[in-house]
């Protein structure tokens, strides 16, 4: 169990390096970044100020260094429209983001989970026809037009829910909803072709002999074997989640980090994208690792691979 | 990995999946399939198929509705966007875009990543655990994160888009086709080539390739649709195909505001993306079935 906490945490850090390498080397390269840190209007003296606090006149090393130094501090540079620090502005955003990934998370896991079990259970009738139809367009829909879909049906034609900015619970549907449309399909394509494949074991097959009702069956012992499939994508589902957050964000007015960046590439305010991205990756990449150590501390064969 | 050992590599050598392929055409999906054929020859023909000019801006024709709405006509069978210019012609100048970009995406991605995947699984011991940390590093970024501050430093153009997705898209393939490809290499005909004195690169273009070829295949058509809706992604955020240039994600971010008075503006690019993408997931289903039944999880 510690080599494989071992391996996963170092395997984290080094993506996190490597991106954070990826990043600066990119901004280096292509260009001056003294510019792309001040607004096109800047005069010399600020351009020179930013060289200088960069230390772009240094070797590579040393300007890495900082970089990584100043982004350990949780100092980000300011903001190029607001003059505002980034780190304020995440501070506010930060919150309402998760908030959001979170609701969908609930509404992910009570949707996809009773589909992915019905569908397998009624294999074959309309309830899995339904099911499956369900899952594989919600592969194909982009959640930004899911969104702007519902705004037009439950906003301008019905008028039953507000469009946008955060407020009461009603606020929380229709983008909720959206990003977590994806996933459902998703996992409810996978619980469902696990779930067929748990029914068909032997130990379901015992459970049955020893005369356990049915139910206890389907939603006891094949759903907790089969969940194991979707625990191990756990991850990946959180970190589609956060990207796709981004989107929802960005039709629904969510005052959250998503927005936060679109109006940073709105306009070329790099320091809050970069600060944004960078940010998010490392949740992205965080929550993936606590996932995949919290599976194999349940399920020892992971470890023991 | 002998799970990954598949029915095409019977033939030792010179397996050949092209006859099963051609011969499974029969129970192809017709309806997807022919949503396919329509995408790419509207991505062809754009010039020769549209009576309107995709950029041209008309302010006195803002927003008029498709011809069955009052106020519309067959001129703009479905509508003008907010600067008056055509939607069914920018949606057909789009599906270029789109094909542009999962084509080249996929074949440099798809293409480097094999090759990465060969070499890993045919070298094995130290170039493989380097070359498969690699590859899990990158399947650890987030794509569309990683895709948006690039396009931020090097500024949004087709090409840049491209190379996003690529630098990001490789891991993938990589990771599979060495999967494959370590089943592979505990098998006679490899054993056998090595003894005749085949080269390397010989073997794993000769050998190892043909073999891996359905995988291959399958990910490639699973991946178009989803390459596609990234870049709709991207575009829709501003840090995609930039405008004027018609891409279904940056029509849908024009018609964004006019959600409650011009419906039609985000509508139908919405159902182009949604349909060609199905049309690939379903073939791209209907091919893994057909071509490796062990591959379900991919």
């Amino acid at each position: 169990m510690q080599r494989y906490i071992v391996k996963r945490v170092g395997e984290a850090i080094l993506a996190l390096f490597a991106l954070s390498i990826i990043i600066f080397l990119m901004v280096r390269m292509t260009g001056d970044p003294a510019l792309l840190m001040l607004p096109p209007d800047a005069g010399a003296d600020a351009l020179e100020d930013i060289r200088h606090s960069m230390g772009l006149d240094k070797p590579l090393v040393v300007q890495y260094g900082l970089f990584i130094r100043d982004y350990a501090h949780g100092s980000f540079g300011d903001s190029l429209r607001s003059k505002t620090p980034v780190s304020e502005l995440v501070k506010d955003r930060l919150p309402n983001s998760l908030k959001l990934v979170g609701t969908a998370a609930v509404i992910v896991l009570l949707i996809s989970i009773p589909l992915g079990v019905l569908s397998a259970v009624y294999r074959g009738t309309w309830i899995d026809t339904l099911a499956t139809g369900f899952a594989v367009l919600g592969q194909a829909v982009p959640v930004f037009w899911l969104g702007i879909l519902m705004i037009q049906l439950f906003t301008v034609k019905l008028g039953w829910l507000p469009s946008s900015g955060m407020g009461g619970l009603d606020h929380y549907i229709m983008p909720a909803f959206a990003l977590g449309f994806f996933t459902v399909a998703a996992i409810q394509r996978l619980l469902r072709s696990s779930m067929l494949e748990a029914m068909d074991s032997e130990y379901i097959k015992l459970a049955r002999i020893k005369g356990l009702t049915e139910f206890k069956v389907i939603w006891k012992h094949a759903l907790r074997n089969s969940m194991i499939s979707v625990i191990t994508l756990g991850g990946i589902y959180i970190a589609i989640l956060i990207t796709l957050g981004i989107l929802v964000e960005v039709v629904f007015a969510w005052p959250g980090m998503g927005r936060l960046m679109f109006q940073g590439i709105v306009f070329r305010d790099f320091p809050v994208v970069q600060a944004v991205v960078l940010i998010s990756a490392a949740i992205v990449i965080f929550s993936s690792l606590v996932v995949d150590i919290a599976y194999a501390y349940l399920d020892p064969r992971i470890r023991l691979q | 990995m002998a799970k990954s050992i598949n029915t095409a590599a019977i033939q030792p050598g010179k397996a050949n999946p092209w006859p099963k392929i051609l011969a499974s055409l029969k129970s192809a999906p017709l309806i997807p399939l022919s949503i396919i054929l329509v995408f790419v020859l509207a991505a062809i023909l754009a010039d020769l198929i549209t009576f309107h000019d995709a950029y041209q801006v008309r302010l006195s024709d803002r927003l008029i509705p498709p011809f069955w709405q009052d106020g519309g006509s067959w001129s703009h069978p479905l509508g003008t966007d907010p600067l008056g210019r055509d939607v069914l012609t920018r949606i057909t100048y789009g599906a270029r875009v789109s094909i542009i970009i999962a084509a080249a995406a996929l074949a440099i991605g798809g293409g480097f990543g094999t090759l990465i995947g060969l070499t890993a699984g045919y070298y094995g011991g130290k170039v493989d655990s380097i070359l498969m940390r690699l590859a899990d590093i990158t399947l650890a970024f987030p794509l569309i994160l990683f895709a948006i501050l690039l396009v931020m430093v090097l500024g949004p153009s087709m090409m840049n888009v491209i190379i996003a997705i690529t630098l990001v898209l490789w891991a993938r393939y990589a990771r599979v086709i060495r999967g494959e490809v370590l089943g592979l290499m505990q098998r006679d005909f490899i054993a056998r080539a090595k003894v005749s004195g085949a080269s390397d690169w010989r073997i794993m273009m000769r050998h190892l390739l043909p073999n891996v070829m359905p995988t291959l295949i399958v990910l490639l058509t699973l991946q178009v649709g989803w390459v596609i809706i990234v870049e709709a992604s991207l575009s829709f955020l501003g840090a995609g195909i930039p405008p004027p240039t018609p891409a279904w994600g940056g029509m849908l971010a024009e018609g964004r505001e006019y959600v409650s008075t011009a419906w039609w503006v985000t509508t139908a690019p919405g159902i182009a993306i949604m349909l060609v993408v199905l049309a690939f997931n379903l073939c791209g289903d209907w091919l893994r079935e057909r071509l490796d039944p062990k591959q379900r999880s991919i």
